[in-house]
């Protein structure tokens, strides 16, 4: 197959950056989209040009460092993947692609299509956990957990923290990935005692990072590359006015 | 050299508990004045770097990643050993440590393995009080399955996604500390070198991947948790920039390594599809629980699946092993399906396959009970290979997926060079020749949780250490070392993208050095590798400027180091005129075609050390000595 692309390059955080055109050919409709940029780089290495940078590395929709705006799209026009899982067959033979960063203010640029995320780990550092330290625990099973709060636990916690649900938000709201978080412990016994105190942690820190707000507009579950449901936005909602009312 | 395991005296259940009240503990008060660097944050060094700082240490990590949450340890899938027992099928720390010595096919150190066993059930509980989301059973009790090597079931599991909950939680502990100020998180720094004061490691120098600049940092004690080398092969089912830098450099600096050539090839990873594939898919054992391995009888058969009939089908594991049957060691399970299909017998377009198939469990229970079960290893499946394998059997093929093979430690985890730990697949302990399925987490997050924190902190006890600066020469000469090799890089301008060459690299390793070594093919191997060498100082193409961020010159720098440990690898595997476990001499079988170890002299473990470039690197050996498991032919029937 071939395509076209139309690629986001930034020198670093202060360069303005500009979208270049590179055509590919001959890739296979098997090659997963960041195989197709491991050819292109390799091409312009060839011809003494900068290789497109992007994050990128377990390449199975796990670790979620990759992410790029396809077409427009977050991770690209399927759904539930990650932009590592999405295949070349899927789009059209000859088709045009436009490749660009995550765009968000809280995520400046650090080269092409590399941003930097860590505004997310401020946030679980403010409040993204159970305070267990180690040693002293109690034995596992003494806490049990009925089986629907742990499915819908783990459900919340598959979230992989790699930002689309705040690319593809107009505002840049990270609702949807902080509702996973505070979900996931909503949701066991364990996380009971920090209840009130996580989430108010987490959403002042949230906001101070310059995260905007949720107004409804559902597009971060669309783009999310494991299925978190809004659902968790509507528990963090009625978590933070608990939290506020006592 | 003489290799000191530092294994305590007394009986193997009281080894541990000896120890740690022998040990000399820090102050509370004083562990604010002692420094560690802690380089890596997956499983074990997030784990160590978070229970480090919760007693009061002052902790320093750096990790290549933006967070410690994208390490490679979130790639985990199937789960994680602990011999609770609740499954009361007969499990305890005794069997637990039986199975892991025998798995490994008795290359590892008995006390170290019992250890290890001893801790594990503290890890389950840990991971609980942290939230981590483990399955369940309809009464709310955690739920377990079988891996491999095992016949009870002990293995702790959050879906398919084991690894990331377990890293998360880690995770979570220590963004704790992060966040009130205990640890300082250096991202996107990459460690390129050790610094070693008179004979103490006292701090390292990496490159701060975001602006290029080659930074020095200092502390009394390195610990290193960057994980396995598994990428020397190019393709394998390692993230992609995990690689052996660190520790190779520490090496390089005086550390042993032991037992290079001991790695794992997996059974069940997606095949290779064409020459553009940059990583290979692991398809977890846990599948092994419920799908059935077979081939055609007929060689060369082109039937579609569903149209063979059942006496047309060689389930050859379970016919070869019948009391183990699917679930024989991830090496048994290797080696047979590499032999089926050079045999003939293979499937798919490659012929280089074999079917893992669920039809049976589908039927037994139903399609639901399947997807809740493994649900997204069945989507990743559907989605890289457009097949459906739930109407289909999945096809699966051997692929290069752990180091068992690491920096030598002693009992205290310490490295030969005073003040260097390392922990997790970094170091070589535990798993022996073969490690078994769910024991990698278990052992990273023993080292980091339940370990480590107690030698440590005798380390640090005992010792007395100078103030330094980073103007040290010690510490200024490391720097300019550092800066000139990244220079060199820069400067070869030559005509091959660097990934090519390392492909080269892994087509050699795989080639020769992979699932069937023998004698000639090593010795080939070595040549080969050689050559690859010179071709990339000659012939590589490293672009860009060094003063930002330079994915071609990161990806450099990693080659050049797994070249010259794809020869210390490819020498180790030369010299073990033995099979055992991962590593299949072919010279060295029995007439079933099992590994033949030769305890009489291979018994140890063999432990590198570097004598200078180009120059043979020098053996140590640690003699192993079983007392409580005596070592017999490994037998899975
Ligand atoms: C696909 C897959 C599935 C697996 N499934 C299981 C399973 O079900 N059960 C099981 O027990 N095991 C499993 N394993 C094995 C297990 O995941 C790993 O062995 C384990 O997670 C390694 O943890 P670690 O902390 O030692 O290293 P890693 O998680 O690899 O972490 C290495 C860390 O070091 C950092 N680093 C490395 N080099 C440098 C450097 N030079 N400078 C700075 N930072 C550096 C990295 O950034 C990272 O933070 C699996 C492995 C794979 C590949
Ligand atoms: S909620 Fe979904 S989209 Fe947002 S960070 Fe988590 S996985 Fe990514
Ligand atoms: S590269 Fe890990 S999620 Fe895509």
């Amino acid at each position: 197959m071939n395509f076209t692309l139309k690629i986001w390059r930034q020198k670093n955080q202060k360069d303005a950056g500009r979208f270049e055109m590179y055509e590919v050919q001959n890739i296979s409709p098997d090659a997963s989209f960041l195989e197709m940029l491991d050819v292109l780089n390799n091409q312009l290495v060839l011809q003494d040009r900068d290789p497109v940078a992007f994050d990128h590395d377990c390449r199975e929709g796990i670790c979620g460092s990759c992410g790029l705006m396809i077409n427009g799209r977050a991770h690209g026009p399927g759904r539930k993947q990650a932009t590592c899982d999405v295949r070349m067959r899927i789009f059209d033979d000859g088709q045009e692609l436009v490749i660009e960063p995550w765009r968000a203010k809280p995520f400046p640029v650090i080269k092409d299509l590399v941003v930097d995320r860590t505004a997310m780990d401020r946030i679980m550092q403010a409040g993204g956990f159970i305070s267990a330290r180690t040693g002293g625990a109690p034995d596992a099973n003494s806490t049990p957990v009925t089986k629907e709060n742990a499915e819908e636990s783990m459900d919340a916690a598959a979230c992989i923290g790699c930002g689309a649900c705040i690319a593809a938000c107009p505002n840049s709201s990270a609702m949807l990935f902080v509702a996973a978080k505070v979900s996931q412990f909503a949701l066991l016994p364990q996380g009971q005692i920090e209840r009130k105190e996580r989430v108010q942690k987490m959403v002042i820190q949230m906001d101070k990072e310059g995260f905007g707000n949720c107004s409804n507009n559902y597009a971060c579950e669309a783009e999310c590359p494991k299925g978190i449901l809004v659902t968790h936005i509507a528990r963090l909602n009625r978590e933070f006015l608990r939290a506020k009312l006592v | 050299m003489t290799l000191d395991s530092k294994v305590p005296d007394g009986p193997i259940e009281k080894k541990w508990s000896n120890h740690r009240f022998n040990m000399k503990l820090v102050n509370p008060s004083n562990r604010r004045k002692y420094s560690v660097i802690v380089v890596g944050t997956g499983l074990a060094g997030a784990s160590a770097a978070a229970s480090l700082a919760e007693l009061g240490y002052n902790v320093l990590a750096f990790s290549y990643h933006e967070s410690p949450r994208r390490a490679h340890s979130i790639a985990a899938q199937g789960g994680i050993n602990a011999p609770k027992n609740y499954a009361n099928d007969g499990d305890s720390v005794y069997r637990l440590f039986y199975d892991t010595l025998k798995g490994g096919d008795y290359r590892a150190r008995e006390a170290n393995v019992y250890r290890l066993a001893e801790v594990s059930g503290s890890i389950i509980d840990q991971c609980v009080a942290q939230g981590v989301p483990f399955a369940r059973d309809y009464a709310g009790y955690l739920d377990m399955r079988s891996f491999g090597g095992a016949q009870v079931s002990r293995t702790f599991y959050a879906r398919g996604q084991t690894g990331q909950q377990l890293l998360l939680g880690a995770y979570s502990a220590l963004s704790r500390q992060i966040g009130t100020g205990g640890v300082k998180f250096y991202d996107r720094r990459e460690m390129l070198d050790l610094v070693v004061v008179e004979g103490m490691a006292r701090g390292i120098v990496c490159r701060n991947l975001k602006t290029g600049a080659i930074e020095s940092y200092i502390a009394d004690v390195v610990v290193l948790a960057t994980g396995g080398y598994g990428n020397t092969f190019y393709l394998s089912t390692m993230a992609k920039a995990s690689n052996a830098t660190a520790i190779w450099q520490a090496y390089k600096r005086g550390a042993l390594f032991a037992n290079p050539c001991f790695t794992q090839i997996h059974p069940t990873c997606i095949p290779v599809s064409g020459d553009y594939q940059s990583k290979l898919t692991l398809m977890s054992e846990s599948l092994r629980n419920d799908g059935r391995i077979w081939v055609p009888k007929k060689s060369g058969d082109v039937r579609i699946p569903s149209q063979i009939p059942e006496d047309e089908r060689d389930y050859y594991l379970e016919r070869l092993y019948p009391s183990f049957g699917n679930l024989v060691p991830r090496d048994v399970a290797s080696r047979r399906a590499k032999e089926i299909c050079d045999k003939g017998y293979g499937v798919g377009k490659t012929k280089m396959a074999v079917y893992l198939d669920f039809a049976d469990a589908i039927k037994r229970n139903s399609k639901q009970w399947i997807e809740e079960k493994y649900g997204n290893l069945f989507d990743m499946y559907h989605e890289i290979t457009a097949e459906d394998p739930y109407a289909a059997p999945m096809r699966i093929y051997p692929a290069v997926h752990y180091t068992m093979g690491g920096l030598w430690v002693d009992y205290n985890l310490m490295s030969t060079i005073a003040g260097l730990f390392v922990i997790g697949e970094a170091n070589f302990s535990d798993h022996g020749a073969n490690r078994l399925g769910a024991s990698a987490l278990m052992q990273g997050l023993a080292d980091g949780y339940f370990i480590l924190p107690y030698t440590l902190g005798d380390y640090l006890a005992k010792t007395k250490f100078k103030s330094l600066a980073t103007d040290h020469p010690e510490f200024k000469k490391v720097n300019t070392d550092v800066t000139e090799r990244v220079n060199k890089l820069l400067a070869i301008n030559g005509k091959q993208p660097v990934s090519e060459i390392h492909k080269k690299l892994g087509k050699v390793m795989w080639d020769f050095v992979g699932m069937g070594r023998s004698e000639k093919g090593l010795k080939k191997a070595l040549k080969l590798i050689s050559e690859i060498r010179e071709e990339f100082w000659n012939d590589a193409k490293v672009i860009g400027e060094t003063d930002n961020l330079n994915i071609e010159l990161e990806k450099a720098g990693r080659v050049a180091d797994f070249m010259e440990l794809a020869e210390l690898l490819t020498f180790d595997a030369l010299h073990r005129k033995e099979s055992c476990g991962g590593h299949f001499r072919k010279e060295y079988q029995t007439p079933e075609g099992e590994a033949l170890r030769n305890d009489k002299k291979y018994a140890y473990i063999a432990a590198w050390e570097y004598t200078g470039a180009g120059k043979k690197p020098k053996l140590n050996k640690e003699p192993l000595t079983f007392e409580y498991v005596k070592p017999s032919e490994r037998s899975y029937k």
